[in-house]
């Protein structure tokens, strides 16, 4: 009897999703069973989509039954695809069309206040993750999939890279610890992504694999495309290797660390004011100002506690991180409002920056403001903030006409 | 068959000239039917025809409905104040049919899925069509055109004017309530069976040539306050169990965890602060859905951070309404029914939760109604196009599958706003909650 291949989702909570059953036949061509509660609608689109990948498959006989909650084409063929390759060997790729306006350019310098972390089996959270505006999306192949659907993620995450809009949002891709994610590579790179996060990273050889599997890929698919990396670390090693590696590739351009594998390696439990971790935080902060990369703090875990990660975020960037992870939308804009810097940070330092635009206009050698004297590093924080607020639109490029 | 004559009415949609035998009055335009002649009224009755003494009791529900002459053809109506939980439509139906009669116009106010069990009847005639709403598995049984008549959606305000201008002529009223004295004076404020208000009810009280009450509360003679007073009513009947508890109301009423519908929300509670929709002195009406909700709560913040009261909200009350109640955020709550166990505990307790009904608030056919008076009503739709047209009874695929509610009525409020997502899981806007 043929085997059956099983690829994707179905049951009640499940949404946007599919289930796709599979069997590859001698003859009697192919069978296309859809069951959905939208085939009225879009039952035609479905099964011509269906038929499209089997004749790029070259499959001419299959039994196909598609148990359906309302997928859209990248879930629909990342799905189908999954399931063919389980039972046929190809190294052929269905690959659907890129959406025209997601192939921005990555950005050394964008924020990365807020990176909302998207499970990358999970297609119902993909499609509206860009209306929260986090400053990026991380598609998860790693700790958010399960060990058995980590192969038909990356047919997903390899579709939503080229099908989905985030609105702007810097797209990331997590991939799998090393070995297996090196694998992972081969699905992600060619399709617009911007970033690689790495997990549990712990010196400079994890990133020149990822580095030269990277060049290699690009070679292969012929693509110049500027792809960045971001380590992630999550293990008292890593900590003790933490500038070797923030400094291990000139794209590393953020670092992270990950708290709830970090304090299960030291043996501790993680606690709200997070003082078992203060010495990681403080290296990983420390390595990446060295390296001249962004500083980003780890996870906060419980959805419902709002305050509670308000409170951890403002202390977060008192310690000098430059963002978090969210793992919920609800926390982007307590996160970003954290970091950003306020109203009063900005208008101190535009008091700051015009009082040393004032001293160096007269040819003065010191920068007072009112009877205090202002040091060199405190007027380059200040034209730092000043800078940022103006990228963030919170302060007009014109801020002097009001302030001058 | 002979196919009915159709003609265009104001909306540019083709209807029948005739629905279920009776001729239809086309939509003209907003305000521009104008009945003329008087309300209807039932006949003239005299006390020497009812109980001295005032006790109107008979024994079932069966007994009543002998007594007030039920026979094939008649109407007979009941109400959704017990929501998912009634069990009374569905005991009244087993005895209608038990009694062999047949071609029944059943007219609630509205149906729930709980009704599923009223099919077979309308499988076997009992039930000749439903006028009112049609939820559920009702809804598709009407869709896939298996009900002897024809289906007839009414609206909570539209119910009220069909019934005062005798378009419905209500033969049996069935009113069931969370207690009752044997006089007929109810109230749905106390009781195992407790659904706060009864105000979907008062038309048929008025107006139907039989009422029946039905209460498994019967309270010695007065029952205080009287909601429907017993100078309507012909018969009491006490029976066990009028209705399920846990499916009237909901034990907890919960604003969404959903991150889209709360950023909707949001979205909705900013639009309203920044255009001065939310200013002191202002009234707004929001559902019970987890979006409302949730808008409810976003209101809450801005009127607490501005230090804005409002002087009157409408309900569907919930915890959330209550508690701004009690904060003293909203002067009055006029109410047209309750969802929660917190609106029926407020509405017995608080004088400032004011029970309303369609004649107050939606009745087209008075002299004014609240509707027109609220500052911004917060809406859901299963379909909307770009002519901002919606839709809230079916499903992109075309089954019925909700109740009207209140909707249209709600439209002459100042602003309306339908917070919905465009996509739901390719279904387009689907996602609405019964009003």
């Amino acid at each position: 009897m043929a085997k059956t291949a099983v690829a994707g989702n179905h049951g009640e909570d499940i949404r946007s999703d599919c289930l796709v059953e599979l069997k590859i036949n001698a003859a009697g061509g192919l069978k296309i069973e859809l069951d959905s509660k939208v085939s009225r609608l879009y039952g035609k689109q479905m099964r011509s989509l269906i038929s499209e990948i089997f004749s790029y498959f070259g499959i001419g006989h299959a039994e196909i039954t598609i148990h359906d909650s309302g997928s859209l084409d990248f879930v629909l063929a990342a799905r189908t695809e999954a399931a063919i390759k389980q039972l046929v060997d190809t190294d052929k790729e269905f690959l659907l069309p890129i959406l025209p306006g997601i192939t921005v350019i990555a950005d050394r310098d964008h924020f990365r206040f807020t990176r909302l972390y998207l499970p990358g089996n999970t297609p119902k959270f993909m499609l509206n993750a860009g209306v929260h505006y986090p400053d990026a999306v991380i598609l998860d192949l790693e700790d958010s999939v399960a060990p058995s659907k980590k192969y038909e993620s990356r047919f997903l995450v390899r579709n939503a890279l080229r099908q989905v809009n985030f609105m702007g949002a810097e797209r990331m891709v997590r991939i799998n610890q090393l070995p297996a994610g090196l694998e992972d590579l081969e699905y992600i790179i060619p399709h617009h992504v911007h970033i690689i996060l790495m997990p549990k990273i712990e010196n400079a050889t994890h990133i020149k694999q990822v580095e030269s599997k990277i060049v290699s890929l690009k070679e292969k698919y012929n693509t110049d495309n500027q792809i960045f990396l971001m380590p992630i670390i999550e293990s008292a090693l890593g900590i003790e290797n933490a500038f070797e590696i923030a400094s291990a590739s000139p794209d590393i351009v953020a670092m992270a660390i990950g708290l709830e594998d970090y304090t299960a390696d030291i043996g501790v439990k993680r606690t709200q004011d997070a003082q078992e971790s203060l010495y990681a935080r403080m290296r990983i902060v420390n390595a990446c100002k060295a390296a001249a990369i962004q500083p980003i703090d780890s996870v906060y875990s419980d959805i419902s506690d709002l305050e509670g990660l308000k409170e951890t975020a403002i202390r977060s960037k008192a310690l000098g991180f430059e963002g978090m992870g969210c793992i919920h939308p609800s926390q982007i804009r307590i996160i970003r409002e954290c970091f950003r810097p306020d109203i009063c940070e900005i208008e101190q330092a535009i008091k700051v920056v015009l009082a040393f635009e004032n001293a160096e206009a007269k040819g003065l050698g010191v920068v007072s403001l009112g009877s205090k004297m202002v040091d060199k590093p405190v007027v380059k924080r200040a034209m730092a903030t000043v800078a940022l607020a103006e990228k963030l639109n919170i302060l007009a490029k014109d801020w002097r006409k009001e302030y001058g | 068959m002979d196919r009915i004559k159709e003609i265009i009415n104001a909306a540019g949609r083709s209807i029948p000239v005739e629905v279920n035998g009776e001729s239809v009055i086309p939509y003209q335009g907003i305000g521009k039917y104008k009945p003329d002649g008087y309300r209807y009224g039932p006949g003239i009755v005299t006390c020497a025809d009812y109980p001295a003494d005032g006790n109107k009791l008979v024994s079932s529900l069966k007994d009543a409905l002998i007594q007030a002459g039920i026979r094939d053809g008649m109407t007979v109506s009941t109400h959704h104040h017990f929501r998912n939980g009634d069990l009374l439509a569905n005991q009244l139906f087993d005895i209608i049919h038990e009694l062999g009669i047949k071609d029944i116009r059943w007219f609630p106010s509205a149906s729930f899925p709980c009704h599923e069990h009223l099919i077979p009847y309308l499988e076997d005639g009992t039930i000749h069509h439903i006028e009112g709403s049609m939820n559920g598995q009702l809804g598709i049984f009407t869709s896939q055109g298996r009900m002897k008549g024809v289906g007839v959606l009414r609206s909570h305000g539209g119910r009220y004017q069909a019934i005062q201008d005798g378009e419905v002529k209500i033969d049996i009223a069935v009113i069931g309530a969370g207690c009752a004295d044997s006089f007929g004076n109810a109230s749905g404020l106390y009781g195992p069976s407790a659904t706060g208000l009864l105000g979907f009810a008062l038309a048929d009280a008025q107006y139907a040539e039989k009422v029946i009450i039905v209460t498994d509360n019967l309270v010695d003679f007065p029952c205080i306050p009287w909601q429907i007073h017993g100078n309507y009513i012909d018969f009491t009947v006490a029976v066990d169990k009028l209705g399920d508890p846990e499916q009237i109301v909901s034990g907890t009423t919960r604003i969404t965890s959903s991150p889209d519908r709360l950023l909707l929300a949001d979205l909705t509670a900013r639009f309203c602060e920044a255009t001065g929709i939310i200013r002191d002195g202002f009234s707004f009406q929001t559902g019970a859905g987890g979006t409302s909700l949730a808008v409810s709560e976003s209101f809450r913040q801005i009127m607490k951070k501005k230090g804005i009261k409002a002087r009157f909200a409408r309900g569907g009350s919930n915890a959330y309404l209550v508690s701004m109640l009690n904060e003293g955020l909203i002067d009055y709550l006029l109410d047209g029914q309750t969802f929660d166990m917190d609106g029926i505990r407020s509405i017995a307790e608080n004088p400032n939760h004011v029970w309303t009904s369609p004649f107050t608030s939606y009745n087209y056919h008075g002299k004014g109604n609240f509707a027109g008076m609220v500052d911004v009503v917060i809406l859901g739709a299963t379909e909307i196009d770009i002519g901002f047209n919606a839709n809230v009874v079916t499903h992109s695929d075309g089954y019925l599958l909700h109740g009207i509610g209140g909707w249209q009525n709600c439209l002459f409020s100042k602003t309306v706003i339908l917070p919905v997502p465009l996509l739901i899981s390719l279904i387009l806007l689907a996602g609405l909650t019964y009003h």
